[in-house]
Protein backbone atom coordinates (compact mmCIF):
# COMPACT_ATOMS: atom_id res chain seq x y z
CA UNK A 1 0.00 0.00 0.00
CA UNK A 2 1.34 3.38 -1.16
CA UNK A 3 1.43 6.21 1.84
CA UNK A 4 2.18 8.75 -0.38
CA UNK A 5 -1.27 9.33 -2.54
CA UNK A 6 -3.36 12.15 -0.57
CA UNK A 7 -7.07 10.74 -0.81
CA UNK A 8 -8.26 13.16 -3.57
CA UNK A 9 -11.06 16.13 -2.16
CA UNK A 10 -14.36 14.45 -2.17
CA UNK A 11 -16.88 15.05 -4.67
CA UNK A 12 -20.95 15.02 -4.51
CA UNK A 13 -23.84 14.80 -6.53
CA UNK A 14 -21.81 12.29 -8.78
CA UNK A 15 -23.96 9.80 -11.15
CA UNK A 16 -22.84 7.08 -8.98
CA UNK A 17 -23.63 8.77 -5.77
CA UNK A 18 -27.15 9.75 -7.07
CA UNK A 19 -27.66 6.28 -8.84
CA UNK A 20 -25.93 4.57 -6.08
CA UNK A 21 -28.47 6.07 -3.72
CA UNK A 22 -31.30 4.26 -5.71
CA UNK A 23 -29.36 0.91 -5.28
CA UNK A 24 -29.98 0.91 -1.74
CA UNK A 25 -33.75 1.19 -1.76
CA UNK A 26 -34.04 -1.92 -3.95
CA UNK A 27 -36.21 -4.73 -2.80
CA UNK A 28 -37.89 -2.04 -0.31
CA UNK A 29 -40.87 -0.68 0.02
CA UNK A 30 -41.29 3.51 -0.04
CA UNK A 31 -44.33 4.70 1.30
CA UNK A 32 -46.50 8.21 1.23
CA UNK A 33 -46.87 10.21 3.79
CA UNK A 34 -48.01 13.10 5.24
CA UNK A 35 -47.36 13.97 8.74
CA UNK A 36 -44.70 12.75 11.06
CA UNK A 37 -46.47 10.69 12.73
CA UNK A 38 -47.71 8.43 9.38
CA UNK A 39 -43.72 8.55 8.74
CA UNK A 40 -42.74 7.09 11.81
CA UNK A 41 -45.47 4.39 11.22
CA UNK A 42 -43.72 3.61 7.97
CA UNK A 43 -40.11 3.53 9.58
CA UNK A 44 -41.81 0.77 12.03
CA UNK A 45 -43.45 -0.96 9.37
CA UNK A 46 -40.07 -1.50 7.90
CA UNK A 47 -40.44 1.04 4.89
CA UNK A 48 -37.12 2.46 3.01
CA UNK A 49 -37.89 5.53 2.90
CA UNK A 50 -41.37 7.88 2.83
CA UNK A 51 -42.05 10.36 0.39
CA UNK A 52 -43.48 13.12 1.81
CA UNK A 53 -46.30 15.04 0.26
CA UNK A 54 -49.75 17.28 1.77
CA UNK A 55 -52.02 15.06 0.09
CA UNK A 56 -52.01 11.46 -0.56
CA UNK A 57 -52.75 11.07 -4.76
CA UNK A 58 -56.40 9.63 -3.48
CA UNK A 59 -57.44 12.59 -1.74
CA UNK A 60 -55.73 15.44 -4.70
CA UNK A 61 -58.43 13.15 -6.86
CA UNK A 62 -60.80 14.40 -4.65
CA UNK A 63 -60.20 17.22 -3.93
CA UNK A 64 -59.36 18.91 -7.54
CA UNK A 65 -57.66 22.52 -7.77
CA UNK A 66 -53.92 23.07 -8.24
CA UNK A 67 -51.73 20.44 -6.37
CA UNK A 68 -47.97 21.85 -5.26
CA UNK A 69 -44.95 21.64 -3.67
CA UNK A 70 -45.65 20.55 0.11
CA UNK A 71 -45.11 23.02 3.00
CA UNK A 72 -41.50 23.20 4.09
CA UNK A 73 -42.66 23.00 7.89
CA UNK A 74 -44.36 19.77 6.83
CA UNK A 75 -40.98 18.11 4.94
CA UNK A 76 -38.71 19.20 8.04
CA UNK A 77 -41.08 17.91 10.73
CA UNK A 78 -40.85 14.83 8.55
CA UNK A 79 -37.16 14.94 7.90
CA UNK A 80 -36.76 15.26 11.56
CA UNK A 81 -39.22 12.40 12.63
CA UNK A 82 -37.21 9.38 10.77
CA UNK A 83 -33.92 8.30 10.35
CA UNK A 84 -34.63 6.80 6.77
CA UNK A 85 -34.49 8.17 3.43
CA UNK A 86 -36.71 11.20 2.84
CA UNK A 87 -38.03 12.08 -1.01
CA UNK A 88 -40.45 15.13 -1.63
CA UNK A 89 -42.52 15.96 -5.02
CA UNK A 90 -41.88 18.37 -7.17
CA UNK A 91 -44.15 19.94 -10.17
CA UNK A 92 -43.18 18.80 -13.85
CA UNK A 93 -40.85 21.54 -14.77
CA UNK A 94 -41.15 23.85 -11.68
CA UNK A 95 -37.28 24.12 -10.96
CA UNK A 96 -37.75 26.14 -8.65
CA UNK A 97 -40.06 24.12 -6.06
CA UNK A 98 -36.90 21.16 -6.64
CA UNK A 99 -34.88 23.91 -5.76
CA UNK A 100 -36.52 24.59 -2.78
CA UNK A 101 -37.04 20.93 -1.92
CA UNK A 102 -33.00 20.66 -2.57
CA UNK A 103 -32.38 23.16 0.08
CA UNK A 104 -34.44 21.74 3.09
CA UNK A 105 -31.85 18.63 2.47
CA UNK A 106 -34.52 15.82 1.06
CA UNK A 107 -32.47 12.84 -0.02
CA UNK A 108 -34.77 12.08 -3.28
CA UNK A 109 -36.65 14.59 -5.75
CA UNK A 110 -40.20 12.93 -6.97
CA UNK A 111 -40.51 15.22 -10.41
CA UNK A 112 -44.05 13.80 -10.32
CA UNK A 113 -46.93 13.68 -12.08
CA UNK A 114 -49.08 13.67 -9.43
CA UNK A 115 -48.92 17.17 -9.15
CA UNK A 116 -50.36 20.15 -11.27
CA UNK A 117 -47.80 20.21 -14.34
CA UNK A 118 -45.69 23.40 -14.30
CA UNK A 119 -44.62 23.16 -17.56
CA UNK A 120 -46.49 21.34 -20.50
CA UNK A 121 -43.32 21.76 -22.69
CA UNK A 122 -39.73 20.69 -20.40
CA UNK A 123 -39.19 18.91 -17.80
CA UNK A 124 -36.17 20.21 -15.25
CA UNK A 125 -33.04 19.85 -15.98
CA UNK A 126 -32.20 17.45 -13.15
CA UNK A 127 -28.07 17.86 -13.76
CA UNK A 128 -27.98 20.89 -12.04
CA UNK A 129 -28.99 19.15 -9.21
CA UNK A 130 -26.69 17.81 -6.06
CA UNK A 131 -29.96 16.05 -4.85
CA UNK A 132 -30.97 13.15 -6.88
CA UNK A 133 -34.36 13.20 -8.85
CA UNK A 134 -36.60 10.09 -9.48
CA UNK A 135 -38.91 10.54 -12.17
CA UNK A 136 -42.19 8.15 -13.77
CA UNK A 137 -42.46 7.02 -16.96
CA UNK A 138 -45.11 4.69 -19.12
CA UNK A 139 -42.65 3.17 -21.79
CA UNK A 140 -39.19 2.95 -22.59
CA UNK A 141 -38.90 5.77 -24.71
CA UNK A 142 -40.19 8.49 -21.98
CA UNK A 143 -37.74 6.38 -19.24
CA UNK A 144 -34.83 7.47 -20.95
CA UNK A 145 -35.66 10.80 -22.14
CA UNK A 146 -35.64 11.31 -18.66
CA UNK A 147 -32.49 9.81 -17.84
CA UNK A 148 -31.05 11.95 -20.56
CA UNK A 149 -32.12 14.45 -18.15
CA UNK A 150 -30.49 13.28 -15.33
CA UNK A 151 -32.92 11.53 -13.46
CA UNK A 152 -31.03 8.55 -11.34
CA UNK A 153 -34.43 6.79 -10.61
CA UNK A 154 -37.25 5.36 -12.83
CA UNK A 155 -40.49 4.40 -11.55
CA UNK A 156 -43.06 3.25 -13.88
CA UNK A 157 -46.10 5.53 -13.68
CA UNK A 158 -49.11 3.18 -13.29
CA UNK A 159 -52.52 5.65 -12.15
CA UNK A 160 -51.68 7.27 -8.70
CA UNK A 161 -54.24 7.30 -6.51
CA UNK A 162 -56.39 4.67 -8.00
CA UNK A 163 -55.76 1.44 -5.70
CA UNK A 164 -56.18 -0.30 -9.25
CA UNK A 165 -52.69 -1.76 -10.17
CA UNK A 166 -54.16 -2.11 -13.67
CA UNK A 167 -52.46 0.64 -14.77
CA UNK A 168 -48.90 -0.34 -12.71
CA UNK A 169 -49.11 -3.42 -14.74
CA UNK A 170 -49.77 -1.74 -17.89
CA UNK A 171 -46.32 0.28 -17.85
CA UNK A 172 -44.00 -1.69 -15.70
CA UNK A 173 -45.15 -4.50 -18.71
CA UNK A 174 -44.36 -1.72 -21.49
CA UNK A 175 -41.41 -0.48 -20.54
CA UNK A 176 -39.83 -4.65 -19.79
CA UNK A 177 -41.13 -5.71 -23.34
CA UNK A 178 -39.65 -2.63 -24.97
CA UNK A 179 -35.99 -3.72 -23.11
CA UNK A 180 -36.65 -7.30 -24.37
CA UNK A 181 -37.38 -5.95 -28.11
CA UNK A 182 -34.07 -3.96 -27.60
CA UNK A 183 -31.69 -7.02 -26.75
CA UNK A 184 -32.88 -8.41 -30.53
CA UNK A 185 -31.59 -5.89 -32.37
CA UNK A 186 -28.70 -5.69 -33.92
CA UNK A 187 -26.00 -2.29 -33.62
CA UNK A 188 -27.40 -1.35 -37.25
CA UNK A 189 -31.23 -1.80 -35.92
CA UNK A 190 -31.02 0.08 -32.53
CA UNK A 191 -29.79 3.66 -34.08
CA UNK A 192 -33.66 3.27 -35.76
CA UNK A 193 -34.97 1.99 -32.34
CA UNK A 194 -33.58 5.32 -30.52
CA UNK A 195 -35.29 7.53 -33.01
CA UNK A 196 -38.75 5.79 -32.79
CA UNK A 197 -38.32 5.87 -29.09
CA UNK A 198 -37.29 9.71 -29.06
CA UNK A 199 -34.04 8.79 -26.60
CA UNK A 200 -30.37 9.50 -27.01
CA UNK A 201 -28.43 6.40 -29.14
CA UNK A 202 -26.29 5.93 -25.98
CA UNK A 203 -28.70 5.33 -23.54
CA UNK A 204 -30.25 3.23 -26.12
CA UNK A 205 -27.49 0.97 -26.36
CA UNK A 206 -26.43 0.86 -23.34
CA UNK A 207 -29.57 -0.44 -22.03
CA UNK A 208 -29.59 -3.16 -25.20
CA UNK A 209 -26.38 -4.02 -23.62
CA UNK A 210 -27.37 -3.93 -20.06
CA UNK A 211 -30.88 -5.85 -20.87
CA UNK A 212 -32.38 -3.61 -18.25
CA UNK A 213 -32.26 0.85 -17.47
CA UNK A 214 -29.28 2.11 -16.67
CA UNK A 215 -30.97 3.57 -13.33
CA UNK A 216 -33.04 1.58 -11.10
CA UNK A 217 -36.57 0.90 -11.84
CA UNK A 218 -39.39 0.97 -9.36
CA UNK A 219 -43.13 0.18 -10.24
CA UNK A 220 -45.62 2.93 -8.37
CA UNK A 221 -49.58 3.97 -9.22
CA UNK A 222 -52.40 1.57 -8.04
CA UNK A 223 -50.10 -0.99 -5.08
CA UNK A 224 -52.73 -1.39 -2.48
CA UNK A 225 -52.21 -5.21 -1.35
CA UNK A 226 -49.21 -7.39 -0.80
CA UNK A 227 -49.87 -9.39 -3.58
CA UNK A 228 -50.22 -6.47 -5.33
CA UNK A 229 -46.76 -5.41 -4.69
CA UNK A 230 -45.07 -8.75 -5.16
CA UNK A 231 -46.71 -8.98 -9.00
CA UNK A 232 -44.83 -5.80 -9.66
CA UNK A 233 -41.75 -7.36 -8.23
CA UNK A 234 -42.80 -10.60 -10.23
CA UNK A 235 -42.95 -8.56 -12.99
CA UNK A 236 -39.37 -6.80 -12.64
CA UNK A 237 -39.84 -3.69 -10.73
CA UNK A 238 -36.83 -3.25 -7.99
CA UNK A 239 -38.99 -2.18 -5.17
CA UNK A 240 -42.47 -0.22 -5.28
CA UNK A 241 -44.00 2.66 -4.32
CA UNK A 242 -47.13 2.38 -2.39
CA UNK A 243 -49.26 5.88 -2.11
CA UNK A 244 -52.73 5.87 -1.15
CA UNK A 245 -53.07 2.13 -0.42
CA UNK A 246 -51.62 2.38 3.18
CA UNK A 247 -53.15 5.45 5.05
CA UNK A 248 -56.02 5.63 2.84
CA UNK A 249 -56.71 1.46 4.54
CA UNK A 250 -58.10 0.20 7.66
CA UNK A 251 -55.00 -0.33 9.43
CA UNK A 252 -52.21 1.10 8.09
CA UNK A 253 -49.50 -0.35 10.42
CA UNK A 254 -51.10 -3.53 9.31
CA UNK A 255 -50.82 -3.15 5.90
CA UNK A 256 -47.52 -1.14 5.95
CA UNK A 257 -45.92 -3.80 7.49
CA UNK A 258 -47.17 -6.29 5.09
CA UNK A 259 -46.38 -5.20 2.41
CA UNK A 260 -42.98 -4.73 3.27
CA UNK A 261 -43.27 -8.58 3.69
CA UNK A 262 -44.42 -9.47 0.19
CA UNK A 263 -41.97 -7.26 -1.18
CA UNK A 264 -38.84 -8.99 0.14
CA UNK A 265 -40.20 -12.41 -0.40
CA UNK A 266 -42.40 -11.56 -4.05
CA UNK A 267 -41.94 -15.45 -4.80
CA UNK A 268 -43.12 -16.92 -1.77
CA UNK A 269 -46.81 -17.28 -2.13
CA UNK A 270 -47.14 -19.05 1.42
CA UNK A 271 -45.57 -15.79 2.98
CA UNK A 272 -47.48 -13.59 0.73
CA UNK A 273 -50.97 -15.54 2.36
CA UNK A 274 -49.69 -15.07 5.51
CA UNK A 275 -48.92 -11.23 5.19
CA UNK A 276 -52.45 -10.95 3.33
CA UNK A 277 -54.41 -12.11 6.49
CA UNK A 278 -56.48 -10.12 8.33
CA UNK A 279 -55.55 -6.48 7.31
CA UNK A 280 -59.09 -4.91 7.62
CA UNK A 281 -60.57 -2.79 4.73
CA UNK A 282 -58.07 -2.26 1.82
CA UNK A 283 -58.88 1.44 0.06
CA UNK A 284 -61.73 1.23 -2.02
CA UNK A 285 -60.45 2.10 -5.59
CA UNK A 286 -61.38 3.38 -8.76
CA UNK A 287 -61.92 1.32 -12.17
CA UNK A 288 -59.51 3.18 -14.34
CA UNK A 289 -61.48 2.50 -17.47
CA UNK A 290 -64.06 4.92 -16.09
CA UNK A 291 -61.64 7.83 -15.24
CA UNK A 292 -62.04 10.40 -17.23
CA UNK A 293 -58.82 10.94 -19.90
CA UNK A 294 -58.22 14.64 -17.82
CA UNK A 295 -58.08 12.82 -14.51
CA UNK A 296 -55.12 10.79 -15.91
CA UNK A 297 -52.32 11.30 -14.09
CA UNK A 298 -50.39 9.02 -16.31
CA UNK A 299 -50.88 11.38 -19.60
CA UNK A 300 -49.01 14.09 -18.00
CA UNK A 301 -45.47 14.31 -18.86
CA UNK A 302 -43.79 13.21 -22.18
CA UNK B 1 -8.51 -24.31 -5.47
CA UNK B 2 -12.36 -24.96 -5.20
CA UNK B 3 -14.14 -21.64 -5.33
CA UNK B 4 -15.95 -20.81 -1.80
CA UNK B 5 -19.56 -20.25 -1.80
CA UNK B 6 -20.51 -16.76 -0.38
CA UNK B 7 -23.92 -15.92 0.21
CA UNK B 8 -25.31 -12.30 0.28
CA UNK B 9 -27.76 -11.31 2.57
CA UNK B 10 -31.09 -10.66 0.70
CA UNK B 11 -33.85 -9.19 2.50
CA UNK B 12 -33.65 -5.75 0.80
CA UNK B 13 -30.40 -3.59 -0.43
CA UNK B 14 -28.23 -3.69 -3.17
CA UNK B 15 -27.60 -7.15 -3.73
CA UNK B 16 -26.73 -7.71 -7.41
CA UNK B 17 -24.09 -5.61 -7.18
CA UNK B 18 -22.35 -7.93 -4.77
CA UNK B 19 -23.38 -10.54 -6.23
CA UNK B 20 -21.67 -9.62 -9.28
CA UNK B 21 -18.51 -8.58 -7.14
CA UNK B 22 -18.19 -11.91 -6.01
CA UNK B 23 -18.55 -13.42 -9.28
CA UNK B 24 -16.00 -11.73 -10.47
CA UNK B 25 -13.29 -12.25 -7.49
CA UNK B 26 -14.39 -16.17 -8.04
CA UNK B 27 -16.65 -16.95 -5.32
CA UNK B 28 -19.59 -19.01 -5.54
CA UNK B 29 -22.54 -16.20 -5.21
CA UNK B 30 -26.34 -16.72 -4.07
CA UNK B 31 -28.50 -14.75 -2.37
CA UNK B 32 -29.23 -15.68 1.00
CA UNK B 33 -32.86 -14.98 2.44
CA UNK B 34 -33.80 -18.42 4.76
CA UNK B 35 -32.00 -19.92 8.07
CA UNK B 36 -31.38 -22.98 5.61
CA UNK B 37 -29.44 -21.10 3.03
CA UNK B 38 -27.72 -19.30 5.19
CA UNK B 39 -26.39 -22.77 6.44
CA UNK B 40 -25.47 -23.48 3.09
CA UNK B 41 -22.79 -20.77 2.56
CA UNK B 42 -19.24 -20.51 3.91
CA UNK B 43 -19.15 -16.95 4.33
CA UNK B 44 -21.70 -13.43 3.96
CA UNK B 45 -21.98 -10.42 2.90
CA UNK B 46 -24.10 -7.56 4.89
CA UNK B 47 -24.97 -5.59 1.47
CA UNK B 48 -25.90 -1.80 1.64
CA UNK B 49 -29.60 -0.84 2.08
CA UNK B 50 -31.81 0.32 5.17
CA UNK B 51 -30.00 -0.77 8.40
CA UNK B 52 -33.40 -0.42 9.82
CA UNK B 53 -35.83 -2.37 7.08
CA UNK B 54 -32.93 -5.33 7.02
CA UNK B 55 -32.95 -5.43 10.91
CA UNK B 56 -36.65 -5.59 11.02
CA UNK B 57 -37.09 -8.06 8.42
CA UNK B 58 -34.36 -10.00 9.84
CA UNK B 59 -35.93 -10.34 13.32
CA UNK B 60 -39.79 -11.16 11.10
CA UNK B 61 -38.09 -14.15 9.26
CA UNK B 62 -36.28 -15.57 12.29
CA UNK B 63 -32.60 -14.65 10.46
CA UNK B 64 -31.65 -12.54 13.51
CA UNK B 65 -30.65 -15.41 15.91
CA UNK B 66 -28.66 -18.33 13.00
CA UNK B 67 -26.69 -15.06 11.58
CA UNK B 68 -25.74 -13.58 15.05
CA UNK B 69 -24.56 -17.25 16.01
CA UNK B 70 -23.23 -18.29 12.75
CA UNK B 71 -20.59 -14.57 12.97
CA UNK B 72 -19.67 -15.57 16.86
CA UNK B 73 -18.82 -18.75 15.63
CA UNK B 74 -16.48 -17.00 13.52
CA UNK B 75 -17.96 -17.22 9.68
CA UNK B 76 -16.83 -14.86 7.65
CA UNK B 77 -18.85 -11.69 7.22
CA UNK B 78 -18.22 -8.39 5.27
CA UNK B 79 -20.72 -5.60 5.61
CA UNK B 80 -21.09 -2.37 3.50
CA UNK B 81 -23.08 1.05 5.03
CA UNK B 82 -26.01 -0.57 6.20
CA UNK B 83 -24.04 -3.88 6.71
CA UNK B 84 -21.32 -2.41 8.81
CA UNK B 85 -24.36 -0.78 11.17
CA UNK B 86 -24.93 -4.31 11.42
CA UNK B 87 -21.76 -5.68 12.33
CA UNK B 88 -21.59 -2.88 15.14
CA UNK B 89 -21.68 -4.01 18.57
CA UNK B 90 -23.20 -0.59 19.00
CA UNK B 91 -24.94 2.01 17.18
CA UNK B 92 -25.49 5.36 18.39
CA UNK B 93 -28.83 6.56 18.49
CA UNK B 94 -30.46 3.15 16.79
CA UNK B 95 -33.97 3.46 16.10
CA UNK B 96 -36.67 1.56 18.25
CA UNK B 97 -36.30 -2.04 17.75
CA UNK B 98 -32.77 -1.98 15.51
CA UNK B 99 -31.04 -4.23 16.55
CA UNK B 100 -27.68 -5.36 15.33
CA UNK B 101 -26.16 -8.53 14.45
CA UNK B 102 -23.02 -8.00 16.49
CA UNK B 103 -19.28 -9.56 15.49
CA UNK B 104 -17.07 -6.28 15.50
CA UNK B 105 -16.26 -4.29 19.06
CA UNK B 106 -17.09 -0.90 17.44
CA UNK B 107 -20.08 1.84 18.07
CA UNK B 108 -20.94 3.18 14.65
CA UNK B 109 -22.82 6.50 14.27
CA UNK B 110 -25.29 6.37 11.38
CA UNK B 111 -25.77 8.35 8.33
CA UNK B 112 -22.57 9.95 9.89
CA UNK B 113 -21.43 11.76 6.52
CA UNK B 114 -24.85 13.29 6.63
CA UNK B 115 -27.98 12.96 4.29
CA UNK B 116 -28.36 12.51 0.61
CA UNK B 117 -26.89 16.03 -0.54
CA UNK B 118 -23.53 15.19 1.29
CA UNK B 119 -23.10 11.40 -0.26
CA UNK B 120 -19.44 12.30 -2.22
CA UNK B 121 -17.13 10.29 -3.81
CA UNK B 122 -13.14 9.90 -2.81
CA UNK B 123 -10.10 8.20 -3.08
CA UNK B 124 -9.37 5.38 0.12
CA UNK B 125 -6.55 3.99 1.00
CA UNK B 126 -7.28 0.68 2.53
CA UNK B 127 -4.74 -1.46 4.66
CA UNK B 128 -4.70 -4.97 2.59
CA UNK B 129 -5.63 -4.27 -0.77
CA UNK B 130 -2.71 -3.17 -3.07
CA UNK B 131 -2.05 -0.77 -5.54
CA UNK B 132 -4.14 2.16 -6.27
CA UNK B 133 -6.57 4.06 -3.48
CA UNK B 134 -9.99 2.47 -3.63
CA UNK B 135 -12.46 4.66 -5.01
CA UNK B 136 -14.74 5.22 -2.21
CA UNK B 137 -18.56 6.10 -2.96
CA UNK B 138 -20.06 7.24 0.79
CA UNK B 139 -24.11 7.04 0.66
CA UNK B 140 -25.30 8.69 3.54
CA UNK B 141 -22.50 6.61 5.23
CA UNK B 142 -21.91 5.65 8.80
CA UNK B 143 -18.83 5.97 10.21
CA UNK B 144 -16.97 4.15 13.35
CA UNK B 145 -16.75 6.30 15.92
CA UNK B 146 -14.58 3.94 18.46
CA UNK B 147 -12.95 0.52 18.17
CA UNK B 148 -11.63 -1.93 20.59
CA UNK B 149 -8.75 -3.38 21.11
CA UNK B 150 -9.09 -6.08 18.87
CA UNK B 151 -10.38 -4.29 15.48
CA UNK B 152 -7.53 -3.29 13.10
CA UNK B 153 -8.39 -0.26 11.70
CA UNK B 154 -8.01 -0.12 7.71
CA UNK B 155 -8.68 2.98 6.31
CA UNK B 156 -9.69 6.62 7.41
CA UNK B 157 -11.55 9.69 5.79
CA UNK B 158 -11.22 12.77 6.93
CA UNK B 159 -10.27 11.56 10.17
CA UNK B 160 -12.95 9.09 10.53
CA UNK B 161 -12.61 5.45 10.50
CA UNK B 162 -14.26 3.95 7.67
CA UNK B 163 -13.22 0.51 6.83
CA UNK B 164 -12.08 -1.99 9.60
CA UNK B 165 -11.53 -5.80 10.50
CA UNK B 166 -11.62 -8.28 13.47
CA UNK B 167 -10.96 -11.78 12.85
CA UNK B 168 -12.87 -12.93 10.00
CA UNK B 169 -15.46 -9.87 10.21
CA UNK B 170 -14.81 -7.10 7.69
CA UNK B 171 -16.75 -3.66 7.64
CA UNK B 172 -17.10 -0.58 4.86
CA UNK B 173 -18.69 2.38 5.66
CA UNK B 174 -18.23 3.04 1.44
CA UNK B 175 -19.36 1.04 -1.40
CA UNK B 176 -16.66 -0.88 -3.56
CA UNK B 177 -19.82 -2.81 -5.04
CA UNK B 178 -21.15 0.04 -7.16
CA UNK B 179 -17.50 0.49 -8.57
CA UNK B 180 -15.79 -2.48 -11.17
CA UNK B 181 -12.67 -2.39 -8.54
CA UNK B 182 -13.63 -5.62 -6.53
CA UNK B 183 -10.24 -5.37 -4.74
CA UNK B 184 -11.93 -5.50 -1.85
CA UNK B 185 -14.38 -7.81 -2.46
CA UNK B 186 -11.17 -10.59 -3.63
CA UNK B 187 -9.66 -9.49 -0.25
CA UNK B 188 -12.84 -10.89 1.47
CA UNK B 189 -12.67 -14.19 -0.23
CA UNK B 190 -9.76 -14.54 0.23
CA UNK B 191 -10.91 -14.66 4.06
CA UNK B 192 -13.23 -16.94 3.25
CA UNK B 193 -10.97 -19.00 1.50
CA UNK B 194 -8.49 -19.20 4.16
CA UNK B 195 -11.35 -19.54 6.88
CA UNK B 196 -12.30 -22.71 5.07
Amino acid sequence: MSSTTTPQSPETGTARVKRGMAEQLKGGVIMDVVTPEQAKIAEDAGAVAVMALERVPADIRKDGGVARMSDPDMIEGIIEAVSIPVMAKSRIGHFVEAQVLQSLGVDYIDESEVLTPADEVNHSDKFAFTTPFVCGATNLGEALRRIAEGAAMIRSKGEAGTGNVVEAVRHLRQIKNEIARLRGFDNNELYAAAKDLRAPYELVKETAELGKLPVVLFSAGGVATPADAALMRQLGAEGVFVGSGIFKSGDPAKRAAAIVKATTFYDDPKIIADASRNLGEAMVGINCDTLPEAERYANRGW
Amino acid sequence: MTSPVIGVLALQGDVREHLTALAVADAVARPVRRPEELAEVDGLVLPGGESTTISKLANLFGMADPLRERIAAGMPVYGTCAGMIMLAEKILDPRSGQETFGGIDMIVRRNAFGRQNESFEAAVEVAGVEGAAVEGVFIRAPWVESVGARVEVLAEHGGHIVAVRQGNALATSFHPELTGDHRVHALFTEMVRTAG
